[in-house]
């Protein structure tokens, strides 16, 4: 059977191949040889050894500021999402009046796209900030910063709390039901139960979180733009800086996507490996 | 008891009113300043528009001429519904034959497959939007291959998953009654794809929709799609008029709210299987 079918191949197979050869995979190894290299067209590149590199870590570059500023981000965006969304999931799935409508209101700015979020906050947040404080959002660091994740939690918040509503709902009622007959107050059913039974769920929650801070980037560009000075500016908006700002720096650009990617992989990696070990089967 | 736990359900219920308020606020009051003139809206946004303020649908009849918005809105759904058509036609029929096909070739290009799921766009988009130029992939047609190629990835995992779970006997018995492979997957295996077809057809259609940065570096403004028109909007054309802006907003809304509504319950199911399998 097998033989039969090999030679259907370029039917099955080769269109998908070839538009992810062209996408993805010629593009990932033209960006890493690029990485090696100066030029200011593809076609001129000239092979320079690790100096792309290193000039990505001198201060001046950016990079440094935009990863200790991305880390911070995700490292409140990845708590506040999922603490806010957990508690919503426990909350929906007890069985109050209305639980469907406030899981579509919750649910909803998940479906709008990260510019136009940008913009509708950019509203919000100037018009607070003007009337108290009497500057816009790019007057500080900090504004942005905070704005940054506030967006992140009104995007983000409904996409887990589905997730975790699934995960909860998935707990065999017995469970809660010989807990209760044994005495357990509501605490220690949230703790005991509820919580070890959904790590499933808290690794899937944790692991969309922590790519989706760190990929950032359409929030980024519409709300702050980087302002003030760049020191808004996320990982992915710094690379793209990199590339368009300044002619003759798409390799440094190149450099800093190859050290992201690392980056970005590693973080992922020790998450899962973190949340994987506390699953209970 | 009762009378506490009534007290404490009530406390729930006012808590969550307040939350979903703070949830559509944004919402409303991007609604509210898409009526009034462009002078009074980034000073004063919480202002009801009034007398002096109110402008009607000036701001959306300006907006949609100066964007083009019908054009916009077409770009994004000719792209938005044969891309996904693309990827869940081509990205099953892969994920069939490297499911079923077991070699050497297939389990590594099921891995090559899974790399574009954990390397960010940034890492490719000045070499792939170079390479697109080059290839003249730079059009609302072109732009379908792309698209099928970064949604390959996840695709491909999601379907593969699922027909691992399909019996083989079901395929081997069309095929012994003289159907070639081609047939036999569109007869039997695409049906019973149906559920995950229908969750990775959502999940991308919701993606591509949005897509920001690969229409606007690919197709830059000879087509724009709505998020990069509404991008032009704030920064393409000299001073910003807030009015326009907040009007566009809305009207970009509204898509998303009505398809929303029309399949709210597969959304929701297509998120839950999406995130359990990716």
């Amino acid at each position: 059977m097998q033989k039969y079918y090999k030679k259907y191949f370029s039917i099955f197979v080769l269109p998908t191949l070839l538009a992810y050869l062209v996408a993805f995979i010629i593009p990932l190894v033209m960006g890493v040889y690029l990485s090696f290299c100066k030029f200011k067209t593809v076609s001129d590149a000239e092979f320079v050894g690790l100096s792309n590199y290193l000039f990505v870590f001198k201060d001046s570059q950016g990079f440094l500021h935009a990863l200790w500023f991305t880390i911070k981000f995700a490292v409140v965006g990845i708590l506040s999402t999922n603490l806010i969304a957990f508690a919503l999931a426990v909350l929906l799935t007890k069985k109050v009046k209305g639980t469907n409508i406030f899981r579509t209101i919750f649910f909803m700015p998940n479906l709008i796209g990260g510019i136009v979020l940008g913009y509708i906050w950019q509203l919000l947040l100037n018009g607070i900030l003007i009337k108290i404080v009497g500057a816009d959002i790019t007057f500080s660091a900090t504004y942005g910063y905070w704005g940054l994740i506030i967006l992140f939690n009104w995007q983000m918040i409904g996409y887990l709390m589905i997730i975790y509503i699934a995960g909860i709902q998935s707990i065999p009622a017995d469970l809660f039901e010989a807990a209760q007959m044994d005495g357990a107050n509501g605490r220690q059913r949230l703790f005991k139960i509820t919580l070890p039974m959904v790590m499933t769920s808290i690794t899937i929650c944790t692991f969309l979180t922590l790519t989706n801070s760190f990929k950032m980037f359409d929030q980024n560009f519409a709300l702050t733009a980087g302002a003030p000075a760049h020191k808004t500016s996320m990982l992915a908006l710094d690379i793209y800086n990199t590339y368009y700002g300044r002619i003759g720096f798409a390799g440094i650009g190149q450099a800093k996507a190859v050290i992201f990617t690392i980056i970005l992989i590693v973080f992922a990696v020790i998450q899962l490996r973190i949340t994987r070990a506390k699953e209970v089967e | 008891m009762a009378k506490k736990k009534k007290i404490q359900s009530y406390g729930i219920f006012a808590l969550l009113v307040v939350l979903a308020c703070v949830f559509i606020y944004p919402i409303l009051l991007v609604i509210q300043n898409s009526f009034k003139g462009k002078l009074f809206i980034s000073n004063t946004p919480f202002e009801l528009p009034n007398k002096e303020t109110f402008v009607g649908v000036q701001n959306y009849v300006e907006g949609f001429a100066k964007t083009n918005f019908h054009k916009s809105f077409g770009y994004s759904l000719f792209i938005t519904i044969f891309s996904v058509l693309a990827i869940v036609l081509f990205t099953s029929m892969t994920a069939w034959y490297i499911t079923r096909v077991k070699s050497k070739l297939t389990s590594t290009l099921y891995y090559i497959f899974l790399l574009s799921m954990v390397v960010p766009f940034q890492m490719v988009m000045y070499t792939m939007s170079k390479l697109a130029n080059t290839i003249y992939l730079d059009n609302p047609v072109g732009i379908i291959v792309l698209y099928l190629g970064f949604g390959s990835g996840m695709a491909v995992f999601m379907f593969s998953g699922f027909i691992k779970g399909i019996p083989v006997e079901l395929e081997e018995a069309t095929l012994i009654d003289g159907c070639n492979p081609i047939k036999m997957f569109f007869k039997v295996i695409l049906p019973v794809l149906k559920p995950i077809l229908i969750t990775v057809a959502i999940l991308d259609a919701m993606w591509i929709w949005n897509d920001f940065l690969l229409p606007y570096l690919i197709l830059g403004s000879n087509y724009r799609t709505i998020p990069v028109a509404i991008q032009y909007l704030k920064s393409g054309y000299g001073s910003i008029d807030y009015g326009q802006l907040m009007a566009m907003i809305v009207l970009s809304l509204i898509p998303i709210v009505a398809f929303y509504f029309a399949c709210q319950k597969h959304i929701i199911e297509g998120i839950v299987a999406g995130a359990v399998k990716g």
